[in-house]
């Protein structure tokens, strides 16, 4: 067992989890962070996507001993004060999503190329995605969103 | 008031799934749960001789385990086959029993044989290695064209096969080949898919000991069917004490139709063991044991004149149907795919031969277009190589073979009420620049690539209805679908559906279309599916249903529920009913122009009296109250159609082929909101693309699924697509009242031979087969290298 402390959402969580704890399932099943979702185990899919330290990683192959003392952020910690972010309100705006499922990687992927890129090209968005996987939409509207929310952001 | 049918609305689901507010099933927790495992089957194909949990059971944390033993001993009914299918010489179709859990022989690499249930996953985990079976195996065969000459895999089914299906007349089309000019032939794979929806299959089961009731939360496009077949046929509940709930369920395409072993199992066994369960599928478990789609091997040919006209149509198919027969399984292959194989075409002569056969891999079921794209696939693969060797633009052949007038009866079933499919065609060869295409085609070649085009035109049978129809084919079940609209006293609307979101947005377009009916904001309305214990049996979402049988079920309940405010107006404002006209919202009395709200009239049908006087606002006849219900069974299917092109660039040096241009042109009749009609086009394409150009399932001799991980399995990614470009047409449906069509999977059956026939354009008409992959492609650039030398 190890004991863990991390800021999530802006609030101090402090845990004794397993050493093997993954912090997807962490954040699901330890502080009930549900939004956070895992569609694969292999690290492919995308669905599993947050913040630490500001820089999105795939939460299915993070330990959460390893990242003891970060800042954590997942879609659930994305809105202030009821009001969605400007790439939340983009995807909602584009029709950028269905099922619902990849949507809280995708956004949290999406922001992440905002920081570095402040208006990426579409080929450029596209190569970006390439490790969040959506059955949906055709990626053609998340595209979209994420031209979009740079206008905003 | 605007219409607010046919209004890009933005989703009222949005807000939660942005959120991370979403409840899939894989977020319910149930105080005292417990973690399921399954023992899967490493072997396609073994005589189970004995399981021995004696070890497992007494690991940390094991509550118990249970085996095919013990699901046999309670009388647990099996999985089923949703529709019988009649051979060509009369005999019904051969299908297996299918238990939840195997008890004698394992069929397929992944089918479950016992289960652990424990106190946390890891427990679960590592007690289901204990669990020791003793097997014998037996040589498995995955190839249908091998198992018709194999061992039979289940008893008493003869060369594995389930049928041998015709539809269609053999001496017509003998007839008409013998009168031809030229025969057109091509072989086909179409290869087998794994649908993939994103959130893998999950299912959390909470018994009341108190009232016996079990509740069920599942990853379901159809909970109320999901009940049905679990308490008639599997015997776990009788239906009023199983409540079966499909919350948010993330992606279908097909794959979420079938209930599954595991739902059946931790039904059962949270009675058993008096605890809540909780199972959630890894993705490598959804791999193996979701049902797969398409897998055809198809050879057919088209009679056609030397100047394009075709005279008859034949294939011969063998479909593979996996290790056992499921709920769209058999009619897959037939109903649903040899109607449609003579296309958006006049031909006179037809028939359709399918033979489907049982395989030691997974069950093969309905995917996204289920049997249309192998359809289209077939006669738009013929139409090109057609146009390509009678020398006739690929365009004009089709344009002289379509029907011109409708209703047009299509050869082998249906009668298509409506469309225009020169205008769709017409249309998309304008947007997609069809006249510009030999330029750019010699722009590519002078930077040494292979620019090709590919034009594919579908029409499809959906919106799965017609009871009648369909129950006279074989199917199980009737395909209505119900709606109940409850007008609450102080004027919210909850409007139930028996249809199931998983995408598709109904929470949305629903919404539109009743406030349109009631003349309410859109606001006022909550959208209720999903729960068998809220609202009316549905039959579900899939075949592209939803609206064109559960939307028009809320256009008549809502129809209903104005019919009976008109009776209680006319009361309130005490004139004669006819002289009542319900608009935006109001009943106004014509003469007087007094009104009364809709609202107003709710409230009154709920409070229907009032202070110091006998009066009630409830005429003679009616009752108090503002709920109605509707079960909308059309009188045909829908038959949306369109004309998609496709231009491809191919680097004969990689063999890399990128899809340039997409351009598509659908007829869904009346479109409620263009956002969501498009969303689903995309998402169709993509899929089509997929198939074409990625997608494999690829299983080794012995039965080993290779292709059981997105390391292995080529899911398409955001770069593997350009901009699809998107154009309608729009012909009313004549068999519903808002003359709608389905339009959820027309992207994935018009897309594959639209990619393949660019690709094959490209490539000087070498036939290939899917996925084009880089490796095949190469291949074939070096043969045609090859064969160009020779000639210069």
């Amino acid at each position: 067992m190890t004991k863990v402390t991390l800021e999530v959402n802006g609030k101090k969580v402090s845990k004794e989890v397993p050493d093997h704890t993954l912090l997807s399932v962490f954040l699901r099943d330890n502080l009930n962070l549900t939004g956070t979702h895992i569609g694969c185990d292999t690290s492919q899919c995308g669905a599993c996507v947050v913040h630490v330290d500001g820089k999105s990683i795939k939460s299915c192959s993070t330990l959460v001993a390893d990242i003891d003392g970060s800042k954590v952020i997942t879609i659930e910690g994305l809105a202030k004060d009821g009001k969605l972010h400007p790439m939340q309100e983009a995807f909602k705006k584009t029709h950028g999503l269905q099922c619902g499922f990849c949507t809280p990687g995708m956004v949290m992927s999406a922001i992440d190329l905002l920081k570095i890129k402040k208006n990426p090209s579409d080929q450029e968005i596209r190569e970006w995605l390439e490790g969040n996987i959506c059955r949906c939409t055709g990626y053609q509207n998340i595209v979209a969103a994420v031209k979009e929310a740079a206008t905003k952001m | 008031m605007a219409s607010l049918v046919g209004s890009r609305v933005e989703r009222k689901e949005d807000a939660r799934f942005l959120t991370g507010k979403g409840r899939y099933t894989a977020d319910i927790n149930i105080a005292n749960q417990t973690y399921a495992v399954f023992v899967r089957s490493p072997h396609a194909r073994a005589k189970i001789k004995k399981v021995d949990t004696s070890k497992a059971l007494k690991a940390s944390g094991v509550v118990e385990i249970l085996t095919g033993e013990e699901i046999a001993n309670d009388k647990i009914g099996g999985l089923i086959a949703g529709w019988a299918i009649r051979s060509e010489d009369g005999s019904e179709m051969k299908v297996p029993a299918n238990p939840p859990l195997a008890k004698d022989n394992a069929n397929f690499v992944g089918e479950p044989i016992a289960v652990v249930f424990a106190e946390s996953l890891d427990e679960a985990k590592s007690a289901a290695d204990m669990v020791k079976i003793d097997y014998k195996v037996l040589k498995a065969v995955t190839n249908p064209a091998d198992a018709m000459k194999s061992d039979a895999i289940h008893d008493g089914v003869d060369k594995n096969l389930c049928y041998d299906w015709l539809l269609g007349d053999r001496k017509a089309v003998d007839e008409a080949f013998a009168k031809a000019d030229k025969i057109i032939k091509v072989d086909l794979i179409n290869n087998r898919l794994i649908p993939n929806a994103m959130e893998p299959r999950a299912c959390v089961v909470d018994y009341n000991t108190a009232s016996e009731e079990i509740t069920l939360y599942t990853t379901s496009q159809n909970p109320h069917l999901s009940r049905l077949v679990m308490s008639a046929f599997g015997g776990v509940a009788p239906e009023n004490k199983l409540r079966v709930v499909a919350p948010d369920v993330g992606g279908g395409f097909g794959s979420k139709i079938n209930v599954y072993n595991e739902e059946i199992v931790c039904s059962w066994a949270s009675k058993k063991i008096e605890r809540p369960i909780k199972w959630v599928a890894e993705r490598t478990e959804s791999f193996l044991t979701d049902t797969h789609g398409r897998d055809h091997v198809t050879h057919a040919e088209l009679a056609v004149t030397n100047d394009g006209k075709f005279l008859g149509f034949k294939n011969e198919t063998i479909a593979n149907l996996g290790a056992y027969a499921r709920v769209f399984g058999t009619v897959t292959p037939t109903y649903l795919f040899g109607p449609c194989a003579t296309g958006v075409y006049v031909i006179p002569a037809a028939y359709s031969n399918v033979k489907a056969i049982y395989t030691n891999t997974a069950p093969v079921d309905a995917y996204r277009g289920a049997g249309r794209p192998e359809a289209t696939y077939t006669i738009e693969r013929l139409v090109e190589k057609a146009a390509m060797e009678l020398g006739i633009d690929r365009t004009e052949i089709r344009m002289k073979n379509f029907p011109k007038e409708f209703p047009f009866k299509q050869t082998l079933v249906h009668t298509v009420d409506s469309g225009d499919y020169v205008a769709g065609l017409e249309k998309a060869k304008q947007m997609a620049d069809y006249a510009g295409f030999e330029a750019r085609r010699k722009k590519s070649e002078a930077n040494g690539k292979l620019r090709g085009i590919g034009v594919s035109s579908y029409f499809e049978a959906c919106g799965i209805a017609p009871s009648a129809a369909v129950m006279s084919l074989g199917c199980g079940v009737g395909l209505w679908e119900s709606a109940e609209v409850r007008f609450n006293p102080t004027g919210q609307i909850s409007v139930f559906t028996g249809a199931h979101s998983h995408g598709q947005s109904h929470q949305t377009t629903f919404a539109q279309i009743a406030a349109d009916e009631l003349g309410v904001p859109m606001e006022n309305i909550d959208v209720v599916h999903g729960d068998t214990d809220k609202g009316t049996f549905g039959m579900g979402t899939y075949g592209s249903r939803s609206l064109t049988v559960g939307g028009i079920a809320i256009v008549n309940a809502c129809k209903k529920i104005v019919a009976k405010g008109k009776r209680v107006a006319a009361k309130m404002l005490e004139v004669n009913e006819d002289e009542i006209e319900f608009k935006d919202g109001e009943f106004v009395a014509l003469k007087s122009n007094k009104k009364k709200t809709i609202g107003e009239v709710a409230f009154a049908c709920y409070l229907p009296g009032q202070r110091d006087e006998m009066k009630s606002p409830i005429p003679e006849g009616d009752e108090p109250g503002l709920i109605e219900s509707s079960f909308f069974d059309p009188v045909n299917f829908s038959f949306p159609a369109g004309s998609h092109i496709c231009e491809v660039e191919i680097d004969p040096d990689t063999g890399d082929v990128k899809v340039e241009k997409y351009t598509a042109v659908d007829d869904f009749g009346r479109i409620v909101n263009p956002n969501i009609v498009e969303g689903q086009v995309h998402g169709g394409i993509a899929q089509g693309i997929g198939q074409a150009l990625h997608e494999n399932t690829q299983y080794d001799e012995t039965g080993q699924l290779m292709t059981a991980s997105y390391m292995d399995y080529t899911m398409p990614r955001a770069d593997n697509f350009p901009e699809f470009n998107l154009g309608f047409t729009c012909t009313h449906a004549t068999s519903n009242p808002l003359g709608v069509k389905g339009c959820g999977e027309a992207g994935a059956i018009a897309s594959p031979p639209t990619v393949m026939n660019a690709v094959i354009d490209a490539l000087g008409g070498q036939e290939i087969s899917m996925p084009a992959t880089a490796e095949k492609v190469w291949k074939a650039c070096k043969a045609m290298k090859k064969s160009n030398t020779k000639a210069a």
